[in-house]
């Protein structure tokens, strides 16, 4: 299979404006009869189906959530970046663009990160138009702060709720368009296949969480803007209802799925406190400019925080990175914390945690000024943990957080499936192996407004203009035969063990084998345990209730079926790519103090794996990565 | 800890309701409240039963989704949180917990503790926007907007759409979701265009979809997760006021 990404002609920073100079269009008159669906109304999906409505397509958008606002998005905190230089700080879209091949450890496509730099100043000036209330300083003007990775301040924020900000502003474009009719939104419908008709992406199968309505709806071309898989961890920031299942049944039916390796993990989060938990709560990287971390120095040390003396504690940030120290990179201090846990000096009940502490600085600075800077921070952690962090060092663990990887797309967002677009984080990104704080909203609004309203219509202006397939053809009959098996298996299976069961075992595989540091014996034990627990969950999963009703058992089965496959393709991934780079760490490939190498030689490449059927071995593509622009060098943080 | 649960149950919304009871053994006090709902479940669906359908997702207190009448009140005893961020902890040893949905006209029940919400996506359909073209904008800094007035619409826009004012109110109003939604969007430059049918299309949107009027109690706003206050009614009864005689006179913008 040859993966073509289909980077315009000329130079870099012309490529995009060239593209859409001389790419097809579709006549005004003609849109109305092309239908599109997408599924998803998170930042990307939300933003694409309301400027395609407003172009005048006929748009259909779903969404699982009862309403297009609840989707992960609106979890996001920290902010959005833009090269907007509104800081008169040397920004500009070069070093935005230069930042994030860097920040991606030089596995993402050159003239794709090039593009979503150009694009993310119209982001900002678009949702300042709808009415987004980012934080503004006093002479009016729009305000900035910093993030990791950059020496610039470029990222725009609303208080700790970004993502809120953005979606809701995205979904009232939204809104908008539904109220005028050029969108019809279906929320409460889950798509549980994708339907192909002579090759090309046609429609899908849906079923309607309140109603166990199963229904087909066909189009010209279907877009997926559903999210990231880092469930498949089970424990993770993500909502909880987040999950792969669109993009797995896409890569099913013949997608492929990219690097699927990648998947970044936060070091700044609230450990699992029991085995109840059902969530992780994310603490904002910008405590680390004030906390100290360390674990104790002995092993089992289960005195409480304050008796153990200073010289029993073991400020290992600083000892290894003294340079970085506290604000090393975030896959630094995420192996860095998991490797002092796993020599059993970890703290808290469950010993998977350290200290996060704040008493030098309330010492240094005082009370108060701790207090303006974390004082939202410190209030959830409360809420959270019971504990005040003004008189404790916070306890803190990393946490799944976010995926790189996802279906593959050629620079138009089409995956090697004719018709088949994808946006947002379920694409395999801009981002390489690794995404820099604030670079997913971004992303997600500039394929959503700016990227695929430009990029579609070359694929639509060569569709004939008939209607769209009809659902009673054959593909849509199949499809929808799959779905109903797969429900029908699952409710009569009488099996003794419940769906949630089954992802807390998947996700302690893979947090164990494909997490924050993975080896070739590790991977290939985690390939060998999924199978077994695919096999057993099968045979012995128990999903109670009936069809044709709201049964949330059901639609975990589902997921879950769906994340069994997908994490042995993570682990596959992993265990092919022999290096270590951003978010994937092979401990086999180190420098000798520890450090990431990667083997630019053999794989500065994106992996992209085809589907080969259930139980198969799948088939290892390969797309080159040129660099035209930027050179290799390698990170060091000591 | 232990606590018993009565739980509203109902298959839905064209059946009948009724309470049952069960007991969760065993818990940790930092449990939040729908991981003690999960854990119920577990051991429900453990005994071949049915388990309690509850509405969630982000469990940190920004979706909106979960939604739990927790011994009468919205999202639970403790003020300025979701159902999500109770923790068991606000609870005592050997309580009775009564577990309802929000009930109101216009948020019918799906099943057990889930309703239907629409009548807020049909609210900001009517008018809950800036016509903005994709494209079409100005550069972000070209308007300066005062920092007391960008803090002002950023503690409207904060609201997240769970319903719990409407559950709150004795008569089902939904005056402080729009108050705050049109409030954000009419503090603003931005908004000023549109202001007058904005207001005039919400309200008609919230009366249509069966929400109740308001008579200044102001339960709405103690049980916001994200408190918004009640002062966004009177800058919205006077904007409805304003664009209401506007419209009578037929009045021309000159
Ligand atoms: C706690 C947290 C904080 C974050 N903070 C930041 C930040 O500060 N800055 C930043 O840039 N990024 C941040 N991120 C990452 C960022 O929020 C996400 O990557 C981004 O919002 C994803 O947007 P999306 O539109 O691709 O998908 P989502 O917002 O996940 O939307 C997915 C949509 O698809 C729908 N869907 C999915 N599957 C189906 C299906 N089978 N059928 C029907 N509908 C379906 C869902 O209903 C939903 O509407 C954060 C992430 C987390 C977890």
């Amino acid at each position: 299979m040859i993966l073509d990404p289909k980077i315009p002609e000329g130079p870099l920073a012309d490529k995009w404006k060239n593209h859409v100079d001389h790419g097809k269009l579709v006549n005004p008159a003609n849109k109305r009869k092309y239908e599109i669906i997408i599924v998803g109304s998170g930042l990307a999906g939300a933003s694409a189906a309301a400027t395609l409505g407003e172009l005048g397509y006929s748009v259909k958008c779903f969404s699982f959530h009862d309403s297009p606002r609840r989707a992960h998005s609106i979890a996001a905190q920290g902010g959005i970046n833009a090269a907007k230089n509104y800081q008169n700080d040397g920004d500009s879209v070069y070093r935005l663009f230069y930042d994030t091949i860097k920040g991606g450890d030089y596995r993402s496509r050159e003239a794709n990160v090039h593009r979503l730099a150009e694009v993310s100043t119209n982001i900002i000036d678009q949702c300042v138009a709808q009415g987004v209330p980012f934080a503004r300083e006093y002479g009016g003007t729009l305000s900035n702060r910093s993030f990791g990775g950059a020496q610039v301040s470029r990222t725009f924020y609303a208080r700790g709720q970004t993502g809120q900000q953005l979606l809701l502003g995205a979904y009232s474009a939204l809104s908008r368009q539904i109220g005028l009719g050029t969108v019809e939104m279906f929320c409460n419908q889950e798509m549980l296949e994708l339907v192909v008709v002579n090759g090309e992406a046609k429609g899908i199968i849906t079923r309607n969480v309140n109603t166990g309505e199963i229904q087909r709806h066909s189009a010209h071309a279907v877009v997926l803007g559903t999210g990231g898989y880092g469930n498949v961890f089970n424990l993770s920031t993500y909502a909880r209802n987040s999950n792969a299942t669109a993009a797995w049944r896409a890569h099913r039916k013949g997608a492929t799925f990219a690097n699927p390796c990648y998947t970044q993990i936060h070091p700044t989060c609230i450990p699992v406190s029991g085995d109840y938990q059902s969530k992780l709560t994310l603490m904002s990287e910008s405590l680390r400019n004030d906390g100290r971390i360390w674990a104790p120095e002995k092993v089992g040390d289960k005195r409480p925080p304050n008796e153990i003396p200073e010289d029993e504690r073991d400020y290992y940030l600083e000892r290894k990175y003294p340079s970085f120290g506290n604000l090393a990179p975030r896959d630094i201090s995420s192996r860095a914390a998991k490797e002092a846990c796993d020599e059993g000096r970890g703290v808290g009940e469950t010993g998977l945690g350290v200290y996060l502490d704040f008493s030098d600085a309330i010492k240094r600075l005082g009370e108060d000024t701790i207090r303006e800077r974390y004082g939202n921070l410190f209030a959830i952690y409360k809420e959270i943990t019971n504990e005040s962090a003004y008189e404790t060092p916070m306890r803190i663990y990393p946490a799944v957080h976010y995926t790189m990887g996802g279906l593959w797309v050629d620079y138009n967002l089409m995956s090697n499936l004719p018709g088949l677009f994808v946006m947002g984080e379920a694409n395999f990104s801009d981002h390489g192996a690794n995404r820099l704080g604030a670079s997913a909203l971004m992303q997600g609004l500039a394929d959503g407004y700016f990227v695929l309203p430009n990029t579609l219509p070359h694929y639509l202006a060569d569709v004939p203009r008939e209607p769209a397939p009809s659902i009673d053809g054959p593909e849509f009959v199949a499809a929808e035969g799959e779905v109903m098996e797969r429900t029908g298996k699952f409710l009569n299976n009488n099996g003794t063990k419940s769906v949630k069961s089954f992802h807390k075992r998947l996700g302690e595989i893979m947090w164990n084998y494909c997490g924050m540091a993975r080896t070739k014996e590790g991977l290939e034990k985690a390939i060998e345990l999924i199978q077994q627990l695919r096999e057993e969950f099968w045979r012995d999963v128990r999903v109670p209730g009936e069809g044709k009703e709201l049964n949330q058992a059901l639609e975990q089965a589902g997921r879950v079926a769906d994340f069994l496959e997908l994490g042995e393709l993570m682990c596959r991934d992993a265990l092919a790519r022999e290096e270590s780079c951003g978010g994937h760490f092979r401990d086999e490939h180190q420098y000798p103090d520890g450090e990431a190498m990667r083997d630019d030689e053999a794989f500065a490449h994106v992996a992209a794996w085809e589907f080969k059927g259930e139980n198969e071995v799948p088939e290892r593509h390969v797309e080159p990565l040129d660099y035209e622009e930027t050179k290799f060098t390698t990170r060091s943080y000591k | 800890m232990n606590v018993k649960l009565r739980v509203w149950r109902q298959k839905n919304n064209d059946t009948e309701g009724g309470f049952e009871n069960y007991e969760a053994k065993d818990l940790n006090p930092n449990m939040s409240f729908l991981e003690m709902l999960d854990v119920v479940n577990e051991n429900l669906t453990d005994d071949g039963s049915d388990p309690i359908a509850f509405a969630y997702d982000c469990r940190e207190g920004i979706c909106g989704t979960c939604s739990c009448m927790i011994d009468g009140k919205p999202h639970g005893p403790e003020t300025g949180v979701a159902t999500c961020q109770t923790y068991m902890r606000s609870f005592k040893d050997g309580d009775t917990i009564t577990v309802e949905p929000f009930k109101a006209k216009a948020f019918p029940i799906v099943k057990d503790l889930v309703t239907d919400r629409e009548a807020f996506d049909k609210i900001q359909q009517a008018g809950g926007f800036v016509s903005v073209r994709t494209g079409a904008a100005p550069d972000a800094n070209a308007i300066p907007i005062g920092k007391d007035i960008a803090d002002l619409a950023m503690d409207a826009a904060a609201c997240i759409g769970c319903g719990a004012c409407v559950a709150a109110c004795k008569n089902s109003s939904a005056m402080l979701f729009v108050s705050a939604k049109a409030g954000q969007l009419n503090l603003l430059p931005q908004g000023q265009p549109e202001k007058d049918t904005r207001v005039l299309n919400m309200v008609a949107s919230m009366d249509e979809a069966g929400f109740g009027n308001c008579t200044n109690q102001y339960e709405c706003s103690a049980a916001c997760p994200k408190l918004i206050s009640e002062e966004f009614f009177s800058k919205l009864n006077r904007d409805y006021m304003k664009a209401s005689v506007k419209t009578l006179f037929k009045a021309k913008a000159l």
